[in-house]
Protein backbone atom coordinates (compact mmCIF):
# COMPACT_ATOMS: atom_id res chain seq x y z
CA UNK A 1 0.00 0.00 0.00
CA UNK A 2 1.25 3.48 -0.87
CA UNK A 3 -0.44 6.72 0.21
CA UNK A 4 1.01 10.09 -0.74
CA UNK A 5 -0.43 13.50 0.09
CA UNK A 6 1.67 16.09 -1.66
CA UNK A 7 1.84 19.59 -3.14
CA UNK A 8 4.04 18.45 -6.02
CA UNK A 9 2.66 17.50 -9.43
CA UNK A 10 2.76 13.86 -10.44
CA UNK A 11 2.72 11.90 -13.71
CA UNK A 12 -0.27 9.56 -13.52
CA UNK A 13 1.01 7.36 -16.35
CA UNK A 14 4.44 6.93 -14.80
CA UNK A 15 2.87 6.23 -11.41
CA UNK A 16 0.60 3.57 -12.91
CA UNK A 17 3.49 1.90 -14.75
CA UNK A 18 5.58 1.82 -11.58
CA UNK A 19 2.62 0.44 -9.63
CA UNK A 20 2.09 -2.43 -12.10
CA UNK A 21 5.75 -3.16 -12.82
CA UNK A 22 7.24 -6.56 -11.99
CA UNK A 23 3.98 -7.98 -10.63
CA UNK A 24 3.28 -11.53 -11.70
CA UNK A 25 0.61 -12.26 -9.09
CA UNK A 26 -2.12 -9.95 -10.40
CA UNK A 27 -4.39 -10.24 -13.41
CA UNK A 28 -6.03 -6.84 -13.06
CA UNK A 29 -4.86 -3.28 -12.45
CA UNK A 30 -7.53 -0.55 -12.31
CA UNK A 31 -6.78 3.16 -11.99
CA UNK A 32 -8.65 6.44 -11.77
CA UNK A 33 -7.18 9.93 -12.18
CA UNK A 34 -9.08 13.05 -11.09
CA UNK A 35 -8.26 16.16 -13.16
CA UNK A 36 -8.91 19.89 -12.61
CA UNK A 37 -11.98 20.49 -14.80
CA UNK A 38 -12.93 23.80 -16.40
CA UNK A 39 -16.62 23.21 -17.05
CA UNK A 40 -17.55 26.73 -18.21
CA UNK A 41 -14.25 27.87 -19.73
CA UNK A 42 -13.79 30.39 -16.91
CA UNK A 43 -11.63 28.56 -14.37
CA UNK A 44 -8.20 30.08 -13.76
CA UNK A 45 -6.97 27.75 -11.08
CA UNK A 46 -8.04 25.41 -8.31
CA UNK A 47 -6.69 25.44 -4.77
CA UNK A 48 -7.02 22.46 -2.47
CA UNK A 49 -6.84 22.86 1.28
CA UNK A 50 -6.48 19.87 3.58
CA UNK A 51 -6.13 18.95 7.25
CA UNK A 52 -2.58 17.62 7.71
CA UNK A 53 -2.62 14.63 10.03
CA UNK A 54 -6.32 13.86 9.71
CA UNK A 55 -5.92 13.53 5.94
CA UNK A 56 -3.38 10.73 6.23
CA UNK A 57 -5.40 8.99 8.95
CA UNK A 58 -8.65 9.18 6.99
CA UNK A 59 -7.06 7.83 3.80
CA UNK A 60 -5.36 4.99 5.68
CA UNK A 61 -8.71 4.06 7.21
CA UNK A 62 -10.44 4.04 3.81
CA UNK A 63 -7.63 1.93 2.31
CA UNK A 64 -7.96 -0.47 5.24
CA UNK A 65 -11.67 -0.82 4.47
CA UNK A 66 -11.07 -1.78 0.83
CA UNK A 67 -8.31 -4.20 1.82
CA UNK A 68 -10.68 -5.98 4.18
CA UNK A 69 -13.58 -6.07 1.69
CA UNK A 70 -11.77 -7.17 -1.46
CA UNK A 71 -8.79 -9.38 -2.32
CA UNK A 72 -6.18 -6.81 -3.28
CA UNK A 73 -2.49 -7.32 -3.97
CA UNK A 74 -1.76 -3.59 -3.72
CA UNK A 75 -3.36 -0.14 -3.43
CA UNK A 76 -2.02 3.29 -4.44
CA UNK A 77 -3.52 6.65 -3.44
CA UNK A 78 -1.97 10.01 -4.40
CA UNK A 79 -3.76 13.29 -3.58
CA UNK A 80 -2.40 16.78 -4.17
CA UNK A 81 -3.02 19.96 -2.22
CA UNK A 82 -2.15 23.59 -2.93
CA UNK A 83 -2.65 25.54 -6.15
CA UNK A 84 -3.35 23.46 -9.28
CA UNK A 85 -3.72 24.66 -12.89
CA UNK A 86 -6.58 23.64 -15.17
CA UNK A 87 -6.03 20.17 -16.61
CA UNK A 88 -3.62 19.04 -13.88
CA UNK A 89 -4.12 15.70 -12.17
CA UNK A 90 -5.53 16.29 -8.66
CA UNK A 91 -5.37 12.73 -7.42
CA UNK A 92 -5.23 9.11 -8.49
CA UNK A 93 -6.03 5.69 -7.12
CA UNK A 94 -4.84 2.35 -8.43
CA UNK A 95 -5.76 -1.14 -7.30
CA UNK A 96 -4.19 -4.46 -8.20
CA UNK A 97 -5.92 -7.81 -7.80
CA UNK A 98 -5.94 -11.34 -9.18
CA UNK A 99 -9.28 -10.61 -10.86
CA UNK A 100 -10.85 -7.47 -12.27
CA UNK A 101 -14.04 -7.33 -10.21
CA UNK A 102 -12.19 -6.79 -6.94
CA UNK A 103 -9.92 -4.16 -8.52
CA UNK A 104 -12.87 -2.25 -10.04
CA UNK A 105 -15.03 -2.34 -6.91
CA UNK A 106 -12.14 -1.29 -4.68
CA UNK A 107 -11.20 1.66 -6.92
CA UNK A 108 -14.85 2.79 -7.05
CA UNK A 109 -15.21 2.54 -3.27
CA UNK A 110 -11.94 4.42 -2.74
CA UNK A 111 -13.19 7.29 -4.92
CA UNK A 112 -16.58 7.55 -3.21
CA UNK A 113 -15.00 7.69 0.23
CA UNK A 114 -12.03 9.90 -0.67
CA UNK A 115 -14.48 12.45 -2.06
CA UNK A 116 -16.63 12.72 1.05
CA UNK A 117 -14.58 11.39 3.98
CA UNK A 118 -11.02 12.63 3.42
CA UNK A 119 -10.57 16.23 4.63
CA UNK A 120 -9.89 18.10 1.39
CA UNK A 121 -11.67 21.26 0.25
CA UNK A 122 -11.60 22.69 -3.28
CA UNK A 123 -11.64 26.40 -4.04
CA UNK A 124 -12.03 27.70 -7.58
CA UNK A 125 -10.68 30.97 -8.94
CA UNK A 126 -12.37 32.62 -11.94
CA UNK A 127 -12.36 36.21 -13.25
CA UNK A 128 -15.29 36.80 -10.84
CA UNK A 129 -13.22 35.87 -7.80
CA UNK A 130 -12.90 32.78 -5.65
CA UNK A 131 -15.55 30.32 -4.47
CA UNK A 132 -15.44 27.15 -2.39
CA UNK A 133 -16.80 24.12 -4.21
CA UNK A 134 -19.96 22.87 -2.47
CA UNK A 135 -20.35 19.19 -1.65
CA UNK A 136 -23.13 17.51 -3.63
CA UNK A 137 -25.94 15.52 -2.06
CA UNK A 138 -25.27 12.72 -4.53
CA UNK A 139 -21.70 12.40 -3.25
CA UNK A 140 -23.03 11.66 0.24
CA UNK A 141 -25.73 9.38 -1.22
CA UNK A 142 -23.05 7.45 -3.14
CA UNK A 143 -21.70 6.13 0.17
CA UNK A 144 -24.98 4.27 0.72
CA UNK A 145 -24.25 2.10 -2.32
CA UNK A 146 -21.68 0.25 -0.24
CA UNK B 1 -7.92 22.63 23.68
CA UNK B 2 -6.76 23.42 20.17
CA UNK B 3 -9.64 24.53 17.90
CA UNK B 4 -9.00 24.47 14.15
CA UNK B 5 -10.95 25.92 11.24
CA UNK B 6 -10.75 24.98 7.57
CA UNK B 7 -11.96 26.30 4.20
CA UNK B 8 -14.69 28.98 4.45
CA UNK B 9 -15.00 28.48 8.21
CA UNK B 10 -11.34 29.55 8.52
CA UNK B 11 -11.92 32.51 6.20
CA UNK B 12 -15.03 33.73 8.06
CA UNK B 13 -13.40 33.51 11.46
CA UNK B 14 -10.12 34.86 10.15
CA UNK B 15 -7.68 32.40 11.68
CA UNK B 16 -6.68 28.77 11.15
CA UNK B 17 -6.52 27.70 14.79
CA UNK B 18 -6.52 28.94 18.35
CA UNK B 19 -6.17 27.68 21.89
CA UNK B 20 -9.54 27.78 23.68
CA UNK B 21 -10.11 27.44 27.42
CA UNK B 22 -13.59 26.04 27.88
CA UNK B 23 -15.82 24.13 30.25
CA UNK B 24 -18.09 23.08 27.36
CA UNK B 25 -19.42 19.55 27.84
CA UNK B 26 -20.35 18.85 24.21
CA UNK B 27 -19.35 20.13 20.78
CA UNK B 28 -22.68 21.99 20.60
CA UNK B 29 -21.86 23.76 23.88
CA UNK B 30 -18.49 24.83 22.45
CA UNK B 31 -20.17 26.09 19.27
CA UNK B 32 -22.60 28.16 21.37
CA UNK B 33 -19.67 29.67 23.33
CA UNK B 34 -17.73 30.52 20.19
CA UNK B 35 -20.75 31.91 18.33
CA UNK B 36 -21.45 34.27 21.24
CA UNK B 37 -17.96 35.80 21.04
CA UNK B 38 -18.13 38.04 17.96
CA UNK B 39 -20.05 38.49 14.71
CA UNK B 40 -17.41 36.64 12.66
CA UNK B 41 -17.86 33.55 14.85
CA UNK B 42 -21.64 33.89 14.76
CA UNK B 43 -21.46 34.07 10.95
CA UNK B 44 -19.29 30.94 10.73
CA UNK B 45 -21.55 28.94 13.05
CA UNK B 46 -24.91 30.34 11.85
CA UNK B 47 -25.96 27.01 10.31
CA UNK B 48 -24.27 23.99 11.84
CA UNK B 49 -26.09 21.68 9.42
CA UNK B 50 -23.60 23.10 6.86
CA UNK B 51 -20.65 22.12 9.07
CA UNK B 52 -18.77 18.99 10.06
CA UNK B 53 -16.68 18.45 13.17
CA UNK B 54 -13.68 16.26 13.90
CA UNK B 55 -12.49 15.38 17.41
CA UNK B 56 -8.81 14.44 17.61
CA UNK B 57 -8.84 13.99 13.81
CA UNK B 58 -11.85 11.63 13.70
CA UNK B 59 -15.20 12.74 12.23
CA UNK B 60 -17.74 13.16 15.02
CA UNK B 61 -21.08 14.77 15.87
CA UNK B 62 -22.20 18.01 17.44
CA UNK B 63 -23.72 16.19 20.41
CA UNK B 64 -20.47 14.34 21.15
CA UNK B 65 -18.80 14.92 24.55
CA UNK B 66 -15.53 16.88 24.69
CA UNK B 67 -14.05 15.13 27.75
CA UNK B 68 -10.42 14.22 27.02
CA UNK B 69 -10.46 15.81 23.56
CA UNK B 70 -7.34 17.82 22.68
CA UNK B 71 -8.11 18.95 19.13
CA UNK B 72 -11.45 20.06 17.67
CA UNK B 73 -11.79 21.00 13.99
CA UNK B 74 -14.72 22.67 12.23
CA UNK B 75 -15.08 22.60 8.45
CA UNK B 76 -17.61 22.35 5.61
CA UNK B 77 -18.47 18.99 3.99
CA UNK B 78 -15.40 17.64 2.26
CA UNK B 79 -14.80 17.94 -1.47
CA UNK B 80 -11.83 15.73 -2.25
CA UNK B 81 -11.26 13.38 -5.14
Amino acid sequence: MTVRVQAAAFDAGAELNAFAKNRTDVGAVVSFTGVVRDTDGTLQQMEIEHYPGMTERAIAEIVGQVQSRWALADVLVIHRHGVLPVGAPIMMVATASAHRADAFFAADYLMDYLKSRAPFWKKETTADGTAWVAAKDEDEAALNRW
Amino acid sequence: MNVMYFAWVRERIGLPQEEVQTEAVTVADLVAELAAREDRYAAAFADISALRVALDQELSDFDAPLAGVREVAFFPPMTGG
